[in-house]
């Protein structure tokens, strides 16, 4: 079971306009996919008889402002244990309308993982049981790993991220 | 006892937990933390309990939370490897090799034998003095303190191998991209040998006081149990996966570092209780004694650290003599030097479980994005579950044996 087997397999059962953006990063094999499909892909790709990806390893977000109407993304990295292959799946949606379907129904690991990533993005995930911030302040009115929130403190003068070369 | 009709109650998690059921007593809510005694460290656990039963538990988290993951995307890629000292600090070398090899990856170097052996060598010290302290505070937590002071003698001792590798004790910042800051010294072969030698007595000592104890035993088997099912779905990873009985181990699956080279075998539980982790934890430590045994005798030579000018720190009196070294010590200490574009996911078996770094790279001269897999953060997530039905001081013991650290926990 390659790299490309797997991905020929996706294209095959969702399309290519489901399945794109294949790449493969130091050895894991890197898929996009969309808002519609990332829940049939993940109960998918749990029940293959072969490939087996039953392990949720770690879900984030990420966010790039520049790129217009896919500003958010969510990263799942999926582990099938027995066939040891990793791989990884994105997804990006527009910041007008930042919803992402929960996985929690599949992984009960999701749970943490997706509040992480809405506490620190504001990415919501419909039919989430808890969407609530974890790690931060309840009362917090913004999200910070969001690029646009300052590397430093605000309020501060010298810091200038520009003038660091950042 | 009789049945108590109950009354709706002001508190949410009550009602929740009383829809349909009846229960012997009057529910009550228990705020377990956030700083307690029993829990090491800052958790915070609002319990619901029917008198002595618990029925419902929901954890608190972010109390140390320090933001690593956006302090990260301004800082140059070697003063992000502080940061993870402070991750998992009982074994802090694990956090930082695994950091260092996430870059390594991204940066394409290759870490000569000599580096990868020490690297080990200082990655299973890591892992005696994690699960040293896991095995040896759940005793305490039994009531039994007498083992605690035998082994954290010897933790004492690994943390003194530790200074003479790299100066420090908790947060140790130990290695850099491409190797290791100073090789292997006399005085630390000497103290690893000791350790070699002396500790095994010590920590068949400690078992001898624990392992059968009746009254440990008691306080343990089948407390705290999860399914392997039920584990791998919470996304559980090292000791608290393998005592399920799954036998999965990132040394094993993915070796790093050479781990390809060693004879280890991997302890597996069979119920995922609060002993079986106990067991498995105490089996791991000797087989970190062989592994450390193995690379010491197999010690390759050669250099210690890569010959990767741009990343790796010149010595010190190069420095001072030589042009290049200069303004290569100046443009790595200011952060100037660029990483190359990518997107890199490493991971290593930390103390508790798979540790691993999602690094996307732009180019400049910080990370883009940087994600910490913490297993602490994603098997917590099961606590709950483990000990509905237990009493509270099984709560607690079940709490310790998962080796929660607040650090690792929060990032």
């Amino acid at each position: 079971m390659t790299n490309e087997q797997i991905a020929q397999d996706l294209i095959a059962q969702f399309g290519e306009d489901n399945i794109f953006g294949i790449v493969e990063n130091y050895g894991i094999l890197n898929v996009t996919t969309t808002t519609d499909t990332i829940v049939p892909l993940m109960h998918y790709l749990y029940q293959h008889p072969t490939f087996k990806f039953q392990f949720l390893t770690d879900l984030g977000g990420i966010h790039f402002p520049d790129v217009p109407s896919h500003e958010f993304g969510v990263i799942y990295h999926l582990h099938s244990l027995e066939n040891n292959v990793r791989l990884i799946i994105k997804l990006y949606v527009s910041r007008e309308n930042i919803v992402v379907p929960t996985i929690t129904g599949l992984y009960a690991c999701a749970n943490w993982m997706e509040r992480e990533a809405f506490d620190f993005y504001g990415i919501i995930f419909s039919g989430h049981p808890k969407l609530e911030r974890i790690l931060n302040a309840e009362d917090m009115d913004y999200h910070p790993l969001r690029k646009e929130y300052p590397l430093e403190d605000a309020t501060r003068q010298d810091k200038i991220d520009a003038l660091f070369g950042r | 006892m009789s049945e108590i009709a109950l009354v709706s109650s002001p508190f949410v998690g009550l009602e929740k937990a009383q829809e349909g059921k009846k229960y012997v007593n009057d529910l009550t809510t228990l705020n377990l933390g956030p700083t307690h005694p029993a829990t090491h460290g800052i958790f915070q656990n609002i319990l619901t309990m029917d008198g002595e039963t618990i029925i419902d538990a929901e954890q608190t988290v972010g109390y140390i939370h320090r933001a690593f993951e956006k302090i990260a995307e301004r800082r140059p890629f070697y003063q992000i490897t502080t940061l993870t000292d402070r991750m998992n600090y009982c074994s802090s070398p694990i956090n930082n090799m695994g950091w260092h090899m996430t870059v390594e990856k991204l940066l394409g170097i290759e870490v000569p034998k000599r580096a990868q052996y020490i690297r080990v060598i200082m990655m299973e010290l890591a892992r005696i003095a994690d699960h040293i302290i896991c095995n040896s505070i759940l005793a305490v937590d039994t009531g039994a303190l007498t083992g605690f002071l035998y082994v954290m003698q010897w933790r004492e001792h690994i943390y003194e191998i530790y200074e003479e590798m790299c100066g420090a004790r908790l947060t140790t910042n130990m290695g850099r991209f491409g190797g290791m800051e100073r090789d292997l010294s006399k005085e630390a072969i000497r103290k690893i040998n000791v350790l070699l030698d002396d500790f095994p007595a010590v920590l068949l000592e400690f078992e001898g006081l624990v392992k059968r104890n009746r009254i440990f035993m008691d306080r343990t088997i089948d407390v705290g149990a999860i399914s392997g099912e039920r584990a791998l779905n919470y996304g559980f990873t090292g000791p608290n996966l393998r005592a399920a009985g799954i036998d999965y181990d990132v040394r094993a699956m993915n070796p790093y570092s050479s781990y390809e080279d060693f004879d280890f075998e991997i302890p597996v539980g069979t119920k995922g209780d609060t002993y079986d982790r106990f067991l498995v934890r105490g089996e791991e430590m000797w087989q970190s004694l062989k592994i450390i045994k193995q690379a010491l005798n197999n010690l390759p030579e050669g250099s210690y650290h890569a010959d990767a000018p741009h990343y790796y720190l010149p010595d010190k009196k190069e420095v001072y003599s030589n042009m290049e070294a200069l303004i290569y010590h100046f443009k790595i200490v200011m952060g100037e030097i660029d990483a190359p574009v990518g997107e890199v996911y490493h991971s290593v078996e930390g103390g508790n479980g798979e540790l691993g770094f999602y690094l996307v790279s732009d180019g400049g001269r910080a990370p883009y994005r940087l994600k910490f897999r913490r297993p602490c953060y994603i098997y917590y997530q099961a606590f709950p579950e483990m000990i509905k039905g237990s009493t509270l001081s099984d709560a607690i013991v079940t709490m310790s044996s998962m080796n929660v650290i607040a650090g690792e926990l929060d990032v």
